[in-house]
């Protein structure tokens, strides 16, 4: 493959053109409208950049459904889902301001930079004016980072950890999804009505960022309520058998056992509890009971009849009773045949709320659609009367305590609501300890 | 020139017009037609290009010289991106003190592993480099969260102080440049329908990967290279001669570390975020794919693997089913439900399933890499025989 052409005018072509390349003036970015990836003809991108492989393949695969369900919504096809029960009436089924709505994918892997990676190519190579979608706070918190830099708007995913709106928050950036602080607030008064207000608690947590995150949410909420922490332990997000780390609980006189874990990593460490006898043991004269602070359905199924009875929290389930949430378990279940999970809820609401806000703002600029969305009261997506806060992006809601249902009528029939936690409950100052550090900055329009 | 015989020389050149022109050649199809899918000229692509192809480059002079196989030279890679991330935090937005000790940080570790891993060779010195790595992987992804941001990674932050200016503008976070020259900054060139990119970061990062590839070249023709391939073909018989292979499997392992490192740095120099997956064992067996893909121990070989995996990772996982059926909509409705069906598992989240069948390709078919099918075609095609390059050998260490 050598073969020579080493000529003066290959060798004058070649640094005329790395010169040039360094040399030239730069216009790629400062485009006539003034913001990156406007949409110029009759179609606006979205990107939606969930994990189609890796450990939370599952939940991608869901929130893609529910993004295609959205996207269908958006350009006047199906039943309308949720924008028949949607507050704001901005949207009409014509698209985004009359531009259809097209998408693009991409793999997540779960990874930050493969998020990244992908990320990257949907603005860069396919004009994506909004990127949205993720599994995991590290990945959301990652691609946030990206968006805010690129001055595409990011309406993060799945991703429950304190940081994404805490230390990690961007002007770009917004979540519905709620997070730790808000999972422990709604849990503490729900455990001390049930397990009394004299308990021990043991915790099992997983060792990375929303794991930390969730157990000082749980243990603050729950020392509060007069319960005693007496050990924590951070075991290894690999992990995959739990024995050697229940057998210290039972040696202790705790009582309850807080599992900080998420997806596989519960399954095996709830299964490994029962195993070993928990739920059976009386410890100070107490039964001994097991909670788990985030709960999916998907976990759910794969602890199987091992989650019955047990506590815990989520954003949303298909069996709430308000006439969004039955309009969209409706549009998913006629077009998939089963309803969805919660990550799909949160992933639809938020390409909605994305596409209202740029309907209100008359235009697709992301510090347009920053302010319509700052402060933005809305209810009939689910959760009851919502609203994004301005300073830090998190939206601020009802929180459900479930607990493993004990008598299944199906697969998906897995969790029953034991309460609807009001707003006021969860809600926390901007300042609060546990979000403390990092600041919001001002939305980028990518200049 | 520049030292080099004309073969390489050329090799060189080759090169550096390859890399020159590739806005041009990676977007051979216009805007808006169906084969755009297939373009790669956008700049996130292009910078990964070089950048795993320095990556690659290095790992070849361990691996390809000596034939060490190290399973663990992402840690480097990861090392070397956290040390440019902290820069940026604490100095400035410069990419050169951060590239500088991205270097330097990562030959230091690469000198402590190498250290106690060649004691042992063979598939005892791969398990311990993939030891060490997996460790460093661990401690970045939990223990060691304060430096490294854990599981969400190290990023910048409005508040870093940055000693040396570059402060927030209007409340956000700068980028990252080259004396002013932000490495995100690009000038496109639209020919009819055809968009061209040009990105100040890819024809930095590709200025900083003609330099390794020529630093590459002269260890490869240098007696110190000689050395290294003694050590591959025979580390016994060099030890009955009453030489010490250690000190120069050091030094390789040092130098291959260095370029890791230098990997590592570009990368964050080009998007700053360092996460602690960029360790990860499936990010060591990466390169090792690469180099083996491309070709062990030729010059070219570990930047073609690099290009091809990167491509398929980010093109190729990209197609989904709605793109499949539009490209087969002109076929009958049962009939293009097949094709779908039949094609659909190689694509998105199939990539690794189509990497992994062109890599028992490769291997069965072409063990030199893509650099022998390169040689093939030549012979083929071309007016003399294609010789037999001095350094494309495949047999295997000791």
């Amino acid at each position: 493959m050598s073969k020579g052409n080493l000529t003066r005018r290959g060798v004058l072509k070649t640094g005329a053109v790395a010169g040039a390349g360094l040399a030239l003036p730069t216009y790629l970015s400062a485009q006539e409208s003034g913001f990156t990836n406007a949409p110029t003809g009759s179609t606006v991108t979205l990107g939606f950049n969930v994990p189609q492989s890796g450990p939370y393949a599952d939940e991608g695969a869901d929130e893609l459904r529910a993004y295609e369900l959205a996207v269908e919504h958006l350009n006047g096809e199906g039943d309308g889902g949720m924008l028949n029960t949607f507050s704001s009436k901005a949207l009409q089924g014509s698209g985004i301001l009359g531009k259809k709505v097209e998408y693009v994918t991409g793999d997540t892997q779960t990874k930050s930079d493969a998020a990244r990676a992908s990320a990257k190519s949907m603005i860069e190579k396919d004009g994506a004016v909004m990127i949205t979608g993720g599994s995991s706070s590290g990945v959301a918190v990652a691609v946030q980072a990206l968006c805010q830099e690129a001055g595409v708007i990011f309406m993060a995913g799945l991703t429950h950890s304190n940081d994404t709106t805490g230390k990690d928050k961007r002007a770009n950036g917004f979540r519905h999804f709620f997070n730790s602080y808000m999972s422990g607030a709604a849990l503490a008064p729900v455990l001390a009505a049930n397990y009394g207000t004299d308990r021990k608690a043991y915790h099992l947590t997983a060792d990375y960022n929303w794991g930390y995150t969730t157990e000082e949410a749980v243990k603050s909420s729950t020392e509060a309520m007069g319960w005693e922490t007496v050990g924590t332990v951070l075991t290894p997000l690999t992990q995959t058998d739990f024995s050697s780390y229940i057998t210290p609980v039972l040696q202790s006189d705790a009582d309850v056992l807080v599992l900080n874990h998420y997806g596989g990593n519960m399954v095996n460490s709830l299964t490994n509890a029962v195993q070993f006898g928990l739920r059976d043991r009386v410890v100070n004269g107490k039964n001994f009971e097991i909670v788990v602070p985030l709960y999916s359905r998907l976990m759910a199924k794969g602890a199987g009849a091992n989650v019955k009875g047990i506590f815990g929290s989520t954003n949303w389930h298909w069996s709430l009773q308000d006439e969004g949430s039955k309009q969209f378990v409706q549009s998913f279940g006629t077009k998939y045949g089963f309803p969805p999970s919660q990550a799909a809820h949160t992933c639809y609401v938020q390409a909605l709320l994305y596409a209202d806000a740029v309907e209100r703002a008359g235009s697709f600029q992301p510090c347009a659609v920053v302010e319509a969305l700052e402060g933005f009261e809305f209810d009939g997506m689910g959760n009851g009367p919502t609203l994004y806060r301005a300073e830090d992006h998190q939206c601020f809601k009802d929180v459900l305590v479930v607990k493993g249902k004990e008598n299944p009528t199906s697969e998906f029939d897995l969790l029953e609501i034991v309460e609807v936690t009001p707003v006021d409950q969860v809600t926390y100052a901007p300042d609060h300890p546990q979000f403390a550090g990092g600041a919001l900055g001002s939305c980028n329009n990518g200049a | 020139m520049f030292g080099l015989d004309k073969k390489d020389a050329s090799l060189l050149l080759i090169v550096a017009v390859l890399v020159a022109f590739a806005p041009f050649f990676l977007n051979p199809f216009p805007e808006g037609s169906g084969w755009a899918q297939f373009n790669a000229g956008y700049p996130d692509l292009m910078q990964r290009f070089v950048i795993f192809g320095i990556f690659a480059i290095g790992f070849n002079i361990l691996f390809g010289l000596t034939g060490y196989l190290s399973f663990g030279h992402a840690a480097f890679l990861g090392v070397g991106s956290y040390a440019a991330v902290w820069m940026f935090k604490l100095l400035s937005m410069n990419v050169i003190p951060a590239i500088a000790l991205a270097v330097i940080t990562a030959g230091a570790f690469a000198l402590i592993i190498g250290y106690v891993s060649l004691r042992r060779s063979g598939i005892y010195f791969s398990i311990l480099t993939l030891a060490f790595a997996q460790m460093s992987f661990a401690l970045a992804y939990s223990v060691l969260t304060p430096i490294t941001g854990g599981e969400t990674g190290l990023q910048l932050a409005l508040d870093d102080p940055r000693i040396f200016g570059g402060a927030a503008t209007e409340g956000n976070i700068p980028v990252p440049g080259f004396f002013g020259l932000e490495m995100r900054d690009s000038a496109q060139l639209v020919l009819g329908n055809w968009v061209f990119t040009f990105n100040v970061g890819y024809y930095f990062a590709a200025i900083i990967m003609l330099l390794s590839f020529y630093l590459s070249i002269r260890i490869f023709r240098s007696p110190f290279g000689m050395m290294l391939r003694a050590v591959k073909s025979n580390q016994q018989r060099l030890n009955y001669t009453g030489l010490n292979p250690r000190p120069y499997t050091l030094a390789a392992f040092v130098i291959s570390g260095m370029y890791a490192g230098l990997a590592g740095g570009l990368m964050a120099s080009m998007d700053p975020l360092a996460g602690a997956e960029r360790m990860f064992w499936t990010a060591s067996g990466e390169v090792v794919l690469m180099t083996i893909l491309g070709g062990v121990g030729t010059l070219i070989g570990p930047v073609l693997g690099a290009g091809m995996i990167k491509y398929m990772e980010n093109i190729i996982s990209k197609i989904n089913s709605d793109i499949l059926h539009s490209w087969f909509a002109f076929l009958p409705d049962g009939l293009e439900d097949l094709v779908v069906t039949l094609i659909y598992p190689f694509i998105g989240k199939g990539w690794h399933l189509t990497l992994g069948i062109v890599f028992m390709l490769v291997v069965i078919f072409l063990p030199g890499g893509l650099v022998q099918g390169g040689q093939k075609l030549a012979g083929l095609f071309g007016r003399k025989k294609a010789q037999e390059p001095k350094n494309a050998t495949t047999e295997p260490a000791e």
